[in-house]
Order: structure tokens, then C-alpha cells, then sequence
């Protein structure tokens, strides 16, 4: 079976208005910009992608993850990593017990859980930050917390829903350097939402329009 | 797929809240038309109505509820929105909106009593004015507390409803763009206050109606305040009621089912009046904008209402102070404004029963906001999971036990009680209780249950968390705040029940609040003192933790409580 996150002919309409239709296969290590103005259908795509469709979306085709149908699986059970805009940290816990929170029951032992936050820290060059509150960090590593609490939590894919617009453009991007890189360090496939094309271009791979038009292949930008 | 209860609360919320509604009506009307078999009352008749009827203190009892409650909830309300159109926006209306919480929180008896210590003829005002103004150098022969009019009872009624009526605005203030409407409005030369009345009440008023409603209804058929400042012979028809039914003839229970669904003839009269009032209010209001008087010069109207404000304010704040000074009063001469000796005796002879009904007053409370706390969140939670929506209909729904009459249907509650052996109990007072702390604690927690940033739920579910975990470990930690300031609502509208406690109670559950109403009578100004203030501390105290608590959990974590 094919390895990476597949879009099997997807086709959502609502009221008979088709808002994406998307035939298209992202490999591990992979990010698939889809690019469009607001309205465009992105968003509805995504809540697809994650399990939880909005009421009246008429959803035909299916999601397949590393040749698994994900198809009525709920956000719990697909495993697919989730960044938003903002960084939605847990604001009453702190950065190493956001970052517990996401880490998976499997990991056992004290001592080992708080090293694998420890290396998670240190990779986003937040080392010893773990008993920070959230709300005394800047934009910018608030991001790269949520992006690591994100990977803690062992996803099989990413969805990232314009990660980067909050931020200013420096650090817009050292973020989606950082993001870049983790995602093929990880080897996980991705889709960026955005309607930034410097991101989607930045992102090095296809950039594509909800309703599956080409913009850029991969390689050419 | 695990099956789940969690679709069924709103169902048994409505259930609980609709039952008792319900059955108490049906309780009454059975009476009222001589059906009453334990008391020889096995045929349909118009006798208790004949009674009734017959009674020759009716009218006047009749007049004085429907001109305490159309009195007391126009006032009300006038002042409230007087505060809103002159101040809202403002750093005053900061202050106001500060000393919200507190004054809602102290009961209506206690405010009562505190405002009958103030200005009673030996009360504080008549003692700072006296003998230099008045020339009294005793107490004054005159009625000013239990007046013929009901005007004591109409202030003691409106410096309660005030608060409510206030919080209930900001709280819709919120869905309303109302400085910008009254900005622009500014810039057409209207004045601030004119501009607010018919640009930003017209679009609130439908957000604040209920609770305008159950202000009515409250007020035409309040029974505590009314025996603490309302007139006697006749006193109001719910008053008149609640004697005929605690009276040793028991045949004068028929009488008082039939005052009863009286009581809620009148409400209902009074409300369809009402609404009547609402089309001719939004007709001069039309009328006003056709017009198009600017009435720019209301500054003299705005420090008018700030000074209503403040008498409202003061009337609560000082009558409280009163009651603590009065609680520790030894011999107290007149004209003095302090006693003449401090003691904590008034304190220590009462100490032994104080506590035991404190922890009654204590348990009855929390038991009966936990209970609330649980339905009201499973509710929310169920409406979240399983995307439900709030229909006007529900809203109404929760209005309901506060619309219709405590005096009408805790009375055929009680009935049914007694039929099934029930009262006096305290679980049963309890059950009684959690009818009306549960609409303040949904009402309350809802809005900022559903403010809440539902993604955060949804990077916990991506994070691989379930809806209990997130319910538990991220939701419920993120309104804590929310959480404690319902249940500190609820709290206190438990500790200042005083019918559900007295009818369901039966005298053998008693709480602060039907002791200090009960001492009323007897005059005993520090031994009131005591009770009221000990009714007005707890709930304080509550709502002091319920603010206190998240801010000290949560010190180190500031983006908690930015947000709640």
C-alpha cells in the first residue's frame, strides 16, 4: 500500500456548489500547499481532513492515511497533527505540561517522559523552558512550542492552517524554516493551507487550488 | 460506540425544572375548586373562590401587589437603563459594573431588613437628622417602614432588582455595537443619553425582556420583603396567602389555593399589560425619532441617574453596615448614630443555634449547586458534542420557575408534599431549591461555556485526547473562573429562598433566611442584626473564594484568566 496521506477523489459540494475536489497523494517528508482566497473552501477541507465536517457539506470519496480509510474516524483516532494560525497553547498549563499533554500514555516512566519533553524543548531552542506559562513567551516561540507539542504527540500527518500569519516576516520565515525541516526530519506527509503564495512556494512542493487546478509543481518555483 | 447519557440531560434538566412547575400548579387548582380530600374536600365546588371574595381586605390586597409590581420593576428598570444610556462606556460605568457582583449576591431579606434599619423612625437617617433638623429627640410616631402605599416595599424591591436588571444589560450589551451606534449618533448632535434610548435599548430590550418579565412577577408576588417592609392589613394577596395557609384552621387552605391562582391571574394580567406597554413604549419611541429632538443638554439627567445609582448602591451598602452595627449594639439611645456600648453578646447567646442553621443554610446550598453545576454542564456539553442549538424556547423554559409565582405553585407543591409525605425533609427542600438555583447557574455559565475557543478542542483531539479528557483536564481548567462565579451564583440565590424553604421545610428545615423573616415580627432589632448578617456574609464569602480561588490557582498562568 502506498506510504504517505492520499486524497481519493474528494469531492465536497454544499448545496450543489462544489467547493473542493482533490485527487492527489502527499509522500512522507512531502507538503501539499493548497492555496486559495478565504471562502474558497479551504477550511472546509480541512474539518474533513481532521474527522469533524461541518453540517450540510456533502462529502464523497475518501482519505486514506499510509493506506488506511480514515473515512468516519473521529479527530481522536486519525492522528493527523493539527497547527493553526494561533498557537492555541492550553493557557492554564505550562509549556512542559502542554507538551505532556500531547505526549502519548504509551511513553511510560517519569524520568523518560520528561526527556523526551526535554529533547522536544531543546530541538525547538527552548531548552529548560518547560516550567514556563505559556503567556511569558514571545509569538514566536509560542509557535514553535505548538509545533513541537504537535510532533510529541507522533503524528501520521500535518495539517497546517496558515501556521504563519501571525507572524512578522522574519519570523515568519525562520518558523516555516523550522517547520519545513521538522517535517522532513520526521518524515511525515503535509498539507498547508494558505493564501499567502510566498508560503506555498516556500514550502517546496505542489501548489494547488481546492478545486484541484495546478498553480506550481513541485521543483519549479 | 459507548452509549452515553449525555444526550439526555437537557431532557431531564427540562424534566426538573418543569415537573415541580407543573405539579405545583396542578396542586393548587385542585384546591381551589374544593377537590381535597384529606381535608374532607371530595366534590368540585366555587366555595374557596366565594371565600375568597368575601374577604374584605381583597381589593385593597389586590391594588397593592399590582402597584408593587408595575411600580417596583418600571422604577427598576428606568434606573437601570438611565444608568446605561448616561454612563455605559464610561470609567464610572467601570465602578458600577465592579460593584455589581456583591450587590447581587446580598438577599433580598437581608437588604430588606438593612433598608428598614435605615430609614425605620429610630433608623439611621432619622438619627443623623435628629435633633438638629427634625427636632426629635425620640423616635417619631410615624409609619415609614410598613407605609399603607407599599412604598417601602417598592424601594426595598428596586435596590434588589436594580443589580439584576443591570447585569442582565451587560451581559446583552455585549451582542449590541452600542458605543459606536451612540458615537454616531453624537455626531449627528443627539445627546448621549437620547442617543442610547433609541438607538441601543430598542435592540437590547428583546436580550433583557424574560429577565424584565421574572422582575414582574417577582416583585407582584414577592413574599419575604413584603413582610419585613410591607404594609399590614391589608398586606399584599401573596402575603394574605401565605397567612390563611399557615393558619390553625385548615379549611382556610381552600381560600388560600384559590389567593393563589388569583396571584397568578394577577401576574399574568400584569405581564400581557406589560407587554401592551412594550408597543407603546416602541411607538413614542418612533415618534421621538421622527421628530428628531436632539435633547443634547442631559447633563443634569446624567448626574441624576448616577445619583440614583448611588442611593441604590447605598441603600444596600449602609443598610448592610447597619445590620452588622445593630448586631453588636449594647443599650443604643436616640438620637445617637453609634450604639452607646459595643458587645459580642448579641453573638454568643445565639451561637449554638447560629451554627447549626448555618451548616443547614451551608448544605442546602451546595448540595443544591452541585446538582445545578452537574446539569447545567452536562447540557452544555451534550449541546457541544452532539451540536445542538439553543432554541428562544428553552430560554423560556429556564424563565419559567421564575415567571410563574413561587406563591402559587410552591403552594400546590406543598400540598403535594404533604400528600406523599415528603416535607420537612431536606433533600425534598433541597430538590425544591435546585428549581430556582439552576436557571441562575445555566444562565450564568452558558455564555462563557460557549465562548469558549472550541479549536482548543480540537488540537486536544488531535493530540489523540477523548471528550472526557477534554472536558476534564482542558475545558473545566479553562473556566474555572466561569465555573465558581455560577456556583457563587447559585449559592446565593439558594441562601435567600425563603418560600421554597418555608413550604417544602415545613419549620423543621430552617435556614438563616426564614429565621431572620421570622424574627422580623418580633422586633428584635440585634438579634435580626445577627441573622441577617450572618444571610448576607455567606454568600459574600462564597463569591470572595469563587473570585479568589482561579486567581491564585492560576497566578503564574496569566492567560487563563485574560480570557475567562
Amino acid at each position: 500500500m502506498a506510504k504517505g496521506l492520499q486524497l481519493d477523489h474528494l469531492r465536497i459540494t454544499l448545496n450543489g456548489r462544489l467547493l473542493v475536489n482533490l485527487h492527489e497523494t502527499v509522500a512522507p517528508g512531502e507538503v501539499l500547499s493548497v492555496m486559495g482566497p478565504s471562502g474558497s473552501g479551504k477550511s472546509t477541507l480541512l474539518s474533513v481532513m481532521i474527522g469533524k465536517p461541518d453540517e450540510g457539506f456533502d462529502v464523497k470519496g475518501r482519505v486514506t492515511l499510509d493506506g488506511d480509510d480514515l473515512t468516519g474516524l473521529g479527530p481522536q483516532a486519525r492522528r493527523i497533527g493539527l497547527l493553526f494560525q494561533d498557537d492555541l497553547l492550553f493557557p492554564h498549563l505550562t509549556v512542559g505540561e502542554n507538551l505532556a499533554f500531547a505526549l502519548p500514555a504509551a511513553v511510560k516512566g517519569r524520568a523518560v517522559r520528561q526527556a523526551r519533553i526535554d529533547a522536544a524543548l531543546e530541538a525547538a531552542d527552548l531548552g529548560g523552558f518547560a516550567g514556563r506559562d505559556p503567556a511569558t513567551l514571545s509569538g514566536g516561540q509560542r509557535a514553535r512550542v505548538a509545533l513541537m507539542r504537535c510532533l510529541l504527540s507522533a503524528p501520521r500527518a500535518l495539517l497546517l492552517d496558515e501556521p504563519f500569519s501571525r507572524l512578522d516576516a522574519d519570523l515568519r520565515r525562520q518558523m516555516r524554516e523550522f517547520v519545513l525541516a521538522r517535517v522532513r526530519a520526521e518524515g511525515i506527509p503535509a498539507i498547508l493551507v494558505t493564501h499567502d503564495l510566498e508560503d506555498a512556494l516556500a514550502a517546496g512542493g505542489m501548489v494547488i487550488s481546492p478545486l484541484g487546478e495546478i498553480r506550481q509543481t513541485e521543483g519549479s518555483a | 460506540m459507548r452509549l452515553s447519557w449525555l444526550p439526555l440531560a437537557p431532557l431531564l434538566t427540562i424534566t426538573i425544572l418543569l415537573l415541580p412547575v407543573g405539579a405545583g400548579l396542578a396542586g393548587v387548582l385542585a384546591p381551589a375548586f374544593g377537590w381535597f380530600p384529606a381535608l374532607g374536600g371530595t366534590s368540585l365546588s366555587l366555595a374557596p373562590w366565594r371565600a375568597l371574595f368575601a374577604w374584605p381586605g381583597l381589593s385593597g390586597a389586590v391594588w397593592l401587589s399590582i402597584a408593587t409590581g408595575l411600580g417596583a420593576t418600571l422604577v427598576s428598570l428606568a434606573i437601570t437603563v438611565m444608568i446605561c444610556a448616561a454612563w455605559q462606556g464610561t470609567r464610572a460605568f467601570g465602578l458600577i459594573e465592579r460593584a455589581l457582583a456583591p450587590l447581587l449576591s446580598v438577599p433580598h431579606a437581608a437588604a430588606a431588613f438593612g433598608l428598614a434599619f435605615l430609614i425605620a423612625p429610630s433608623g439611621w437617617i432619622s438619627r443623623a437628622l435628629s435633633p438638629w433638623a427634625t427636632g426629635w429627640d425620640q423616635p417619631p410616631d410615624l409609619l415609614i417602614t410598613q407605609d399603607p402605599n407599599g412604598l417601602a416595599l417598592m424601594a426595598g424591591l428596586v435596590v434588589k432588582e436594580v443589580p439584576f436588571l443591570l447585569l442582565m444589560t451587560l451581559a446583552a450589551l455585549g451582542q449590541v455595537p452600542a458605543r459606536r451606534s451612540v458615537l454616531l449618533t453624537q455626531t449627528m448632535g443627539y445627546g448621549r443619553m437620547a442617543g442610547w434610548v433609541l438607538t441601543v435599548f430598542p435592540r437590547l430590550y428583546p436580550q433583557i425582556r424574560l429577565p424584565v418579565y421574572a422582575v414582574l412577577a417577582y416583585s407582584c408576588s414577592v413574599i419575604d420583603v413584603a413582610l419585613i417592609l410591607g404594609p399590614t392589613r391589608p398586606s399584599t394577596l401573596a402575603v394574605q396567602v401565605l397567612e390563611w395557609l399557615s393558619d390553625p384552621d385548615l379549611s382556610l387552605r381552600f381560600q388560600a389555593a384559590a389567593g393563589a391562582l388569583l396571584q397568578l391571574a394577577l401576574v399574568m394580567g400584569l405581564l400581557l399589560l406589560w407587554r401592551a406597554g412594550e408597543y407603546a413604549a416602541a411607538r413614542l419611541g418612533c415618534t421621538c425619532v421622527q421628530m428628531g429632538h436632539r435633547m443634547a443638554q442631559d447633563s443634569i439627567m446624567r448626574a441624576f441617574s448616577m445619583v440614583l445609582a448611588l442611593v441604590a448602591a447605598l441603600a444596600v451598602g449602609l443598610g448592610i453596615l447597619g445590620l452588622a452595627v445593630w448586631s453588636v449594639a449594647g443599650f443604643w439611645s436616640f438620637p445617637n448614630l453609634l450604639p452607646d456600648q459595643f458587645t459580642w453578646r448579641n453573638w454568643a447567646r445565639q451561637s449554638g443555634g447560629l451554627s447549626r442553621i448555618a451548616i443547614e443554610t451551608a448544605v442546602i446550598g451546595v448540595a443544591s449547586v452541585l446538582i445545578s453545576l452537574a446539569l447545567t454542564i452536562a447540557c452544555l456539553e451534550a449541546e457541544y458534542r452532539h451540536r445542538l442549538r439553543q432554541t428562544n424556547r428553552v430560554l423560556w423554559l429556564l424563565y419559567l420557575p421564575l415567571i410563574v409565582p413561587q406563591a402559587t405553585f410552591l403552594i400546590g407543591l406543598q400540598t403535594l408534599a404533604i400528600g406523599s409525605g415528603l416535607t420537612g425533609m431536606q433533600g425534598a427542600v433541597i430538590a425544591a431549591h435546585v428549581v430556582f438555583v439552576l436557571p441562575y447557574v445555566f444562565l450564568s455559565l452558558s455564555d462563557p461555556w460557549r465562548a469558549w475557543d472550541a479549536r482548543q478542542g480540537l488540537v486536544a483531539a488531535s493530540l489523540g485526547a477523548g471528550q472526557g479528557r477534554i472536558l476534564w483536564q482542558v475545558r473545566l481548567p479553562m473556566l474555572l473562573r466561569p465555573v465558581l462565579v455560577a456556583a457563587a451564583v447559585g449559592f446565593a440565590v439558594s441562601v435567600g429562598q425563603y418560600l421554597p424553604t418555608l413550604l417544602i421545610g415545613m419549620g423543621r428545615v430552617t435556614t438563616l433566611t426564614t429565621e431572620a423573616v421570622a424574627l422580623s415580627s418580633g422586633g428584635d432589632r440585634r438579634l435580626i442584626g445577627v441573622y441577617a448578617l450572618s444571610q448576607t456574609m455567606m454568600p459574600l464569602v462564597v463569591f470572595a473564594l469563587a473570585l479568589a480561588l482561579p486567581a491564585l490557582l492560576f497566578r503564574n498562568r496569566r492567560g487563563v484568566l485574560d480570557r475567562g
